[in-house]
């Protein structure tokens, strides 16, 4: 890519035909020379719901890092909205475009309560000189109940964080996801340590999400994926193994060697 | 805001006992006879004094380390350029009343030949100056500092380190002769403040409430910055920053802001200490100092800024005991209270004082998970 054709916001001008939100361009990222993504490509619609699978070590965790700037790749790009190269901004960046992130391993603030969590999350002026506040806004409140009810954990918003169970963490940081409101939700194996009813309540969760927000899901729990009913990619030793509906990616004779036949 | 202020039970316990305690010092010094067995001696108000400014210094310390997760080995550094900053004015109030009666420069500029005052000096005979370099050194010199090794992402041991090497190498710099502020001797033989002589116990009895209204101030203001939702990103910034980063926050900004405000209260308790205690020298950047004044936030109990003041006090008077008594064995008996502290009272001695309510309330937690 040459210099001449960035433009001055980082933007880019040569998009791709149709309109994507989220175009991964040849993303190669090494880790002491092995690598863990290879020249991997992935092209999101606006509105798409995505479920990522493939074997432990794949590289999905890393694409999600690629994306919210966390790692930043040897090769490729990443273009949000056909003009913003994700692999120039930082993280806050990036989280400020519209692209939020649930992590594998929870990650909630444990020593603030449920409540302080989800407030944090929440879309707003995140400048240091503008944080200088008290309480919070009848809004906020609101919108912070909400969010809480959506993920039954209103009754729980005075306990710290910490204290939750496994399950609940999962719970409390899909619900900062939803308090941050982005445009592209990043979901990384949301369903891991809970029980079968609340994995499907998690699916229609996301189902409903997927409404006004795009999605990408990674997940191994097959019954999971399949109640999504979305478009699936597997991915293997950091490229794009299939890709289309879950039935015809489950039937795939590669994906059943390296995946799901173990 | 008030809610947020008195939120706080143990940090409005503390305010309230610093300032009874400082005025309970004050009238036992000026309205009691000396043969009243209540009296307080200068020294015992000196001393107190002394204490106070030790807990804003703690206080600012902890606001940093207990709330930002910013482990400042160096923090004497911002408290020493403070102290410096009332030194140089102390020393110019002396005007020609020093040993050789120079009507401007102080004794050490004559001793060391110098015919003129250096630049970096002028001004500091006017108070309102003086007051303003209090604040103004240490917080610029912490705004530089903290925008180089927090845009870098300088955390943790290294960060640590990095604060130690400031103050050691300003401690270095300070003992110059030719740096210009008295090398090792420092600055010292004051005699005057806003008017008041140095000697009069009035005025030590005024530097000492000060001081106490100085750490009333500090808990109030890191109160209201903790609670606020500013704290809240910077506690959320303490406990896990690389997410803090995915939600849009710039974690640099919180934790400069933080520092920032950190070192003015260090620069102001060092600016209440020289003039109690009649002098300020390069020993104050020394490494060791800003280690001990972590290990009193440590023993009070770390991110609760009522437990700072409290542990300041209280180390620092075991200290006045201990180098009477048996001078030593202070740094053994330090070294042995900081790791007691650390593996029996992880929250320090406000933990354990209020280690009694939570036992009660725990059962209320219990109460409050589902079936
Ligand atoms: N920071 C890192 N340093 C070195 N190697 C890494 C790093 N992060 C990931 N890897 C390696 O890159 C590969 C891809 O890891 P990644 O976490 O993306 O896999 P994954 O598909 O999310 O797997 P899982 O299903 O187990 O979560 C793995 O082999 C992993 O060991
Ligand atoms: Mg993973």
């Amino acid at each position: 890519m040459t210099e001449a054709a960035v433009l001055p916001s980082g933007a880019l001008a040569d998009p791709p035909q149709a309109p994507t939100l989220l175009y991964l361009d040849g993303i190669t990222v090494t880790f002491d020379g092995f690598r863990a993504l290879d020249s991997l490509s992935l092209i999101l619609a606006p509105g798409e719901l995505r479920a990522v699978i493939g074997p432990n070590g794949a590289g999905k965790t890393t694409m999600m890092d690629v994306i919210t700037g966390k790692t930043r790749p040897d090769a490729g790009r990443a273009l949000f909205r056909d003009e913003h190269d994700l692999t120039r901004l930082d993280e806050a960046a990036i989280a400020e475009l519209g692209i939020g992130r649930k992590f594998q391993k929870p990650t909630v603030f444990e020593t603030q309560t449920v409540w302080d969590n989800v407030l944090l999350a929440l879309a707003g002026d995140r400048r240091a000189r503008r944080a200088f506040r008290f309480g919070e806004t009848a809004e906020e409140r609101e919108r912070i109940e909400q969010v809480l009810t959506t993920v039954r954990l209103l009754e729980h918003r005075h306990r710290l964080a910490g204290g939750l169970s496994h399950g609940q963490k999962q719970w409390l940081e899909i619900a900062m996801l939803l308090a941050q409101d982005p445009e592209l939700l990043l979901v990384d194996e949301p369903v891991a340590g809970m029980t079968d009813a609340e994995t499907e309540q998690t699916a229609e969760l996301l189902v409903a999400i997927n409404r006004d927000h795009s999605v990408i899901v990674v997940e191994h729990d097959m019954h999971f994926v399949r109640a999504l009913g979305c478009k699936v990619t597997c991915l293997h030793e950091g490229r794009v193994l299939a890709e289309g509906s879950i039935d015809r990616v489950s039937n795939d004779p590669r994906v059943i060697e390296v995946y799901l036949g173990r | 805001m008030l809610r947020a202020l008195i939120g706080d039970r143990a940090v409005v316990m503390v305010a309230a006992l610093v300032l009874a305690g400082a005025i309970g010092v004050a009238f036992a010094n000026q309205s009691l006879p000396p043969t009243h067995e209540l009296h307080a001696s200068v020294f015992a108000v000196g001393l107190i004094g002394k204490y106070l400014c030790f807990a804003l210094l703690a206080l600012a310390i902890d606001l940093v380390w207990g709330y930002a997760g910013i482990l400042s080995l160096g923090h004497g550094v911002f408290w020493g350029l403070g102290g410096y900053a009332m030194g140089m004015h102390l020393m110019r109030l002396i005007g020609p009343r020093g040993v050789y009666g120079h009507p401007v420069l102080p004794d050490f500029m004559v001793f060391l030949n110098w015919t003129e005052l250096p630049w970096y000096w002028r001004g500091f005979d006017q108070a309102w100056f003086a007051l303003l370099m209090v604040v103004l050194v240490p917080s610029v010199l912490a705004f530089v500092f903290g925008w180089l090794a927090f845009r870098s992402r300088v955390t943790g041991v290294y960060l640590s380190i990095i604060t130690q090497a400031l103050t050691y190498a300003t401690m270095l710099a300070f003992f110059r002769n030719d740096m210009g502020f008295g090398g090792n001797n420092g600055l010292t033989d004051f005699r005057e403040l806003f008017g008041f002589s140095l000697r009069d116990d009035g005025t030590r009895v005024g530097l000492m409430l000060a001081s106490a209204v100085a750490v009333v101030l500090g808990l109030i203001l890191c109160r209201l910055i903790v609670a606020s939702r500013f704290g809240k990103v910077l506690i959320a910034v303490r406990d896990a920053e690389s997410r803090v980063r995915f939600l849009g926050y710039r974690p640099e900004a919180y934790k400069l802001a933080a520092l920032v405000v950190s070192a003015a209260l260090a620069g102001i308790a060092g600016a209440l200490y020289v003039p109690q205690v009649g002098i300020i020298n390069p020993s104050e950047f020394a490494p060791t100092f800003s280690i001990e004044a972590v290990i009193w936030v440590a023993v009070g109990g770390r991110g609760t800024l009522a437990g700072a003041v409290l542990g300041a006090v209280l180390v620092n008077a075991l200290k006045s005991w201990f180098t009477t008594a048996m001078p030593d064995l202070w740094l053994f008996a330090l070294g042995g209270l900081f790791i007691l502290v650390t593996l029996l009272m992880p929250k320090g001695v406000l933990g354990l004082v209020s280690a009694l309510p939570t036992a009660f309330s725990r059962r209320g937690v219990i109460a409050e998970r589902p079936a």
